[in-house]
C-alpha cells in the first residue's frame, strides 16, 4: 500500500494497441501542485497528448481520475473525472461522474487510469485489484448501455462497476456519453466518443484493498459531523425529494428556460416535466452516489407500448434540453427520450440540443421531407424527437451529418443555420438561455470545454444583482470558475454546497484527516485557478488560431432578441459581450486575445507550457 | 433481551455510508469492503437496493468448532482472536451475512453495534431490541 496519504498511490496504464499494461508510482509533486481529479486529467493531457494528435486516434489519451477525497467517509465522496482531446472541439475536454466508480478504482489502489493507443477488435477492460486484463468485446458490440452492464455484471461479479459505452460511440457520434450505474453518466465533450475510437466497450472495476487516510479517527470523527450538519440544513428535506429538477419552475419564473431551441426562455408546459411531476408520476426510487447523503437520482418507470422502462433522471439539463428545448411537455415523453438516449450512450444535453437545431432546421424547409424519407419532423412530437435521436446514434441518412454536433452540421446544411446553432466551441450549449443574463453568458463563453454551464452556474449571480448590470460579472464568473472545478479535482460533489448550503471551506478541514497535508482552502483554490490556466493553454497548444473569436456567444444571442415570456425582447448585444470578455481577460491575467501571459503562467508555475513542452 | 441491527420500510439509496463507518469503526480503515453489512442493487428493473445485514440468528455460533462466537449482552459476537478461520460459519449462515474479505482470513460478522445506524441518510437502519421469553 503507498505511503501516500489519501491516495491509491498508483497511475495504471493500459496500451490498448499492444494489449499491454504497466502500473507506474503515483508522481508525488503532481499531487501537490494539481491535487486529483480534474487536475490530474488536465495535466496528463497536456504532458501526453501530442500537439494536434488527433482525438479520434491512437496518440489521444483517455484518463480517468479519482480524486485525494474520493472514497472517503466524508460527503458525497464518490466522484470521477475524464478527459480526453475532444473529437467534439478539438480543444480541451473532461467530463465528470458519479456513482460508485472512484471509490472502486481507488480501492484497487489506483488515483489514474490512462487509456492509450486503439485495440484491433472491440475489447473491454478488467480491473480487480492487481489483475488487469484486456477482454475480447466482440459479442457486447452493438448492445445497449444498460444490456452491456447488466451482462458484464452476470458475467463478473454484481460487485464489479461498470464504465460503458453505447451504440452511439461505437459510432463515433461525437456527443456520445459513458454510462455507469444504470444511470450516471460522463455526458459531455466527446469522451465517450474516444472511448469508441479506441474501441474499448467498457471498463470493469473491483477493488477491494481500500487505500490509506492519514487518521482513521479523525476521518470517522469530522465526517460524522460533516454529516450531521447536512442532516440539519433545511435544504435536507427540501432539495432531496426533487433533485435538481426541482429547479425547472424557477428557470421559468426568470425567464431562462431553454425552449424550441433557444427561441424563447420559457416554457408554457414546464411544470408538466419538473421535479414535482417526476415525483408524483413517474419516481420509483432515490438513488444516490457513493457516501451521498442527498439522492439527486430520481429512478424513475413509465410505460412505453405495455412494456415497463426504467431510467434514471430526468435530472434539471434533461428536462431542459428534451423536455422545453425540443417542445416535449410530458414527463413520460421526456423519461422515454431519456430512457433512449441513456441506452444508446448519447449525452442528453447535445442530444437534446441537437435535435432541436434539427426540429429548427426542418421547420424552416432547410431539412427537406426528401432528407427524411418524408416524414414531417416537429417540435413537441416524440416521434420526431425518437427518429432523429435513433437516426443520430445509428448515423444513418440525415443522422450522419448531425452526429457531428449542430456547429458542423451548420456548416455543412448551409441555409443560415449557422445563426441558430446555439454552441461555444463547438459544444453544443446546455440548459440555461442567458441572454438576460451576462454573468451566465461570460460563463458559457469561457467554460474550458465549451458551452457548459457547470464550472460557473452564475446565474443566480445575475438574477441576485441586477440583469443589465455588467460591472462585477466577469469576477463573480472567475471566482465561480475556480471555487466549482476543484470539487472535480478534490474528487466530491457540489451539491451539498450548490444545493443544500453546506459551507464548501468545510472539505478543507478534513483534508488533512485524509492525507495528512494541512492546506487551507484558499491555497486549494489556488490549484484550481493554476488548472483553469493549463486547460487554456492545452487549447492554445492544440487549436492553431485560438482566442477571442473562440470565446464568443452563439450568433442567436446577440442577433435575435428573446420571443417570448418574461425575457422577451432581451438579447445580449455585441458590446456587452466585449465589455465581458475585456473584463474578463484583464481581470485573469490574460493578454487582450485570451491568451494567459508568461507573467500569469509563471505565477502559477505553469512555465513549462510557455515552451511548448509536456 | 436481543438485539440486532435491522432495516425498516424506508428505501435505501445505495450510498454505503453504512458500510464506511462500519469499517473505520471496526477495523480502522477507509474501506466499505470491510463492512459487516452488504449492498446489494437489483438493476435496471425492479430499482431497488438490498440492504443485508445480520439477523442474529446465531447459526454461525452453532456451528463454530472452536466457539469463537458467543452471545454478549444479546448479540452473537465473534472473537477474532480466537477464531481459526475455518470458514464453517460461512457456509452455514443462512442469509449469507458472515462477509469475507480477501485481506483479513477471519469472517467478519455484525455485532449490532448501531454505530451505522444514524449515518443511514435514509433512515434504513434501526435497532431492535426485543425482551426474550
Ligand atoms: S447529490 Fe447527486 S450527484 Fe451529488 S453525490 Fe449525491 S447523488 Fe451524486
Ligand atoms: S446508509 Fe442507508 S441508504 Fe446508505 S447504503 Fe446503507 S442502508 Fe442504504
Amino acid at each position: 500500500m503507498s505511503d501516500l496519504m489519501g491516495y491509491g498511490g498508483r497511475v495504471l496504464r493500459v496500451d490498448l494497441s499492444r494489449g499491454s499494461h504497466s502500473v507506474e508510482p503515483l508522481d508525488r509533486e503532481m499531487a501537490s501542485q494539481y491535487l486529483g481529479g480534474r487536475g490530474f486529467v488536465a495535466r496528463i493531457l497536456y504532458a501526453e497528448v501530442p500537439k494536434g494528435a488527433d482525438p479520434l486516434g491512437p496518440e489521444n489519451r483517455l484518463v480517468m481520475a479519482a480524486g485525494p477525497l474520493s472514497g472517503s467517509f466524508l460527503p458525497c465522496s464518490g466522484k470521477l473525472h475524464l478527459g480526453a482531446r475532444s473529437p467534439a472541439t478539438g480543444g480541451y475536454g473532461d467530463a465528470n461522474i458519479g456513482g460508485h466508480l472512484a471509490m472502486e478504482l481507488k480501492h484497487a489502489g489506483y488515483d489514474v487510469l490512462i487509456l492509450e493507443g486503439t485495440a484491433a477488435e472491440p475489447c473491454y477492460l478488467v480491473v480487480d485489484d492487481d489483475l488487469v486484463a484486456i477482454r475480447d468485446a466482440r459479442d457486447l458490440w452493438g448492445e445497449g448501455s444498460f444490456g452491456t452492464e447488466t451482462r458484464l455484471k452476470d458475467l463478473l461479479g454484481e460487485d464489479f462497476q461498470i464504465a460503458t459505452i453505447g451504440p452511439a460511440g461505437e459510432k463515433l457520434v461525437k456527443f456520445a456519453c459513458i454510462t455507469h450505474d444504470f444511470g450516471r453518466q460522463a455526458g459531455r465533450a466527446g469522451i465517450a466518443t474516444v472511448m469508441g475510437a479506441k474501441r474499448l466497450k467498457a471498463v470493469a472495476i473491483r477493488g477491494t484493498r481500500g487505500f490509506p487516510v492519514a487518521d482513521p479517527s479523525a476521518v470517522l470523527a469530522t465526517g460524522k459531523t460533516m454529516f450531521q450538519t447536512i442532516f440539519g440544513l433545511p435544504g435536507f428535506r427540501e432539495w432531496t425529494p426533487y433533485g435538481t429538477a426541482g429547479i425547472t419552475d424557477w428557470v421559468n419564473q426568470v425567464g431562462a428556460f431553454p425552449t424550441r431551441n433557444f427561441q424563447t426562455g420559457f416554457f408554457e408546459d414546464h411544470a408538466a416535466i419538473g421535479g414535482k411531476a417526476i415525483r408524483d408520476r413517474i419516481l420509483v426510487l432515490d438513488k444516490g452516489c457513493f457516501a451521498c447523503p442527498i439522492p439527486c437520482g430520481k429512478y424513475c418507470r413509465i410505460e412505453v407500448d405495455g412494456e415497463e422502462v426504467f431510467v434514471e433522471g430526468p435530472e434539471y439539463e434533461t428536462v431542459a434540453m428534451v423536455g422545453g428545448n425540443c417542445g416535449l411537455g410530458q414527463i413520460e415523453a421526456v423519461a422515454h427520450v431519456n430512457a433512449v438516449m441513456d441506452d444508446l450512450g448519447m449525452d442528453t444535453i447535445s442530444g437534446g440540443n441537437v435535435v432541436a437545431f434539427a426540429l429548427e432546421c426542418a421547420e424552416r424547409g432547410i431539412i427537406k421531407p426528401s432528407d427524411t424519407g418524408g416524414r414531417r419532423l416537429c417540435f413537441g412530437d416524440l416521434d420526431s424527437v425518437l427518429w432523429l435521436t435513433r437516426c443520430i446514434a445509428a448515423r444513418e441518412g440525415i443522422g450522419d451529418l448531425l452526429a457531428e454536433g449542430v456547429k458542423a452540421a451548420a456548416a455543412r446544411l448551409g441555409g443560415g443555420s449557422d445563426r441558430f446553432a446555439v454552441h461555444v466551441k463547438g459544444l453544443e450549449v446546455s440548459g440555461y438561455e442567458p441572454r438576460h443574463a451576462p454573468a451566465m453568458a461570460l460563463a458559457y463563453m469561457t467554460c474550458d470545454v465549451g458551452g457548459h454551464h457547470n464550472r460557473a452556474w452564475a446565474i443566480t449571480y445575475d438574477v441576485a444583482v441586477g440583469r443589465d448590470r455588467v460591472e462585477g460579472k466577469a469576477a463573480r464568473v472567475i471566482e465561480l470558475q475556480h471555487l466549482r472545478p476543484l470539487f472535480d479535482m478534490l474528487g466530491v460533489c457540489r451539491f451539498p454546497w450548490v444545493e443544500v448550503e453546506f459551507p464548501p471551506e468545510t472539505y478543507a478541514d478534513i483534508f488533512p484527516a485524509v492525507t495528512g497535508v494541512k492546506r487551507s482552502w484558499a491555497d486549494l483554490l489556488r490549484c484550481s485557478e493554476r488548472v483553469w490556466n493549463l486547460t487554456r493553454m492545452f487549447w492554445v497548444r492544440h487549436v492553431p488560431d485560438f482566442g477571442r473569436v473562440w470565446d464568443l456567444p452563439p450568433a442567436r444571442w446577440t442577433e435575435e432578441a428573446i420571443a417570448s415570456g418574461p425575457t422577451q425582447g432581451k438579447l445580449l448585444p455585441p458590446a456587452t459581450v466585449a465589455l465581458l470578455l475585456d473584463d474578463y481577460y484583464r481581470l485573469r491575467g490574460w493578454d487582450r486575445h485570451g491568451i494567459p501571459t508568461p507573467t500569469k503562467l509563471k505565477e502559477l508555475g505553469l512555465d513549462y507550457t510557455l515552451t511548448g513542452a509536456g | 433481551m436481543s438485539r440486532k441491527l435491522t432495516t425498516t420500510a424506508q428505501a435505501c439509496s445505495g450510498c454505503r455510508l453504512c458500510q464506511l463507518v462500519c469499517a473505520l469503526g471496526h477495523f480502522d480503515e477507509n474501506n466499505v469492503k470491510k463492512a459487516a453489512l452488504g449492498i446489494r442493487g437489483s438493476f435496471p428493473a425492479p430499482g431497488r437496493y438490498q440492504v443485508r445485514v445480520c439477523v442474529q440468528c446465531g447459526t454461525c455460533a452453532e456451528v463454530c468448532p472452536v466457539e469463537a462466537i458467543t452471545r454478549r449482552d444479546g448479540v452473537w459476537v465473534l472473537d477474532r482472536e480466537l477464531c481459526t478461520a475455518c470458514g464453517a460459519c460461512i457456509s452455514a449462515c443462512p442469509w449469507g451475512v458472515m462477509f469475507t474479505h480477501p485481506g483479513t482470513p477471519q469472517p467478519i460478522k455484525c455485532d449490532a453495534c448501531g454505530d451505522c445506524v444514524p449515518y443511514c441518510p435514509r433512515e434504513v437502519l434501526r435497532i431492535a431490541e426485543e425482551a426474550e421469553e
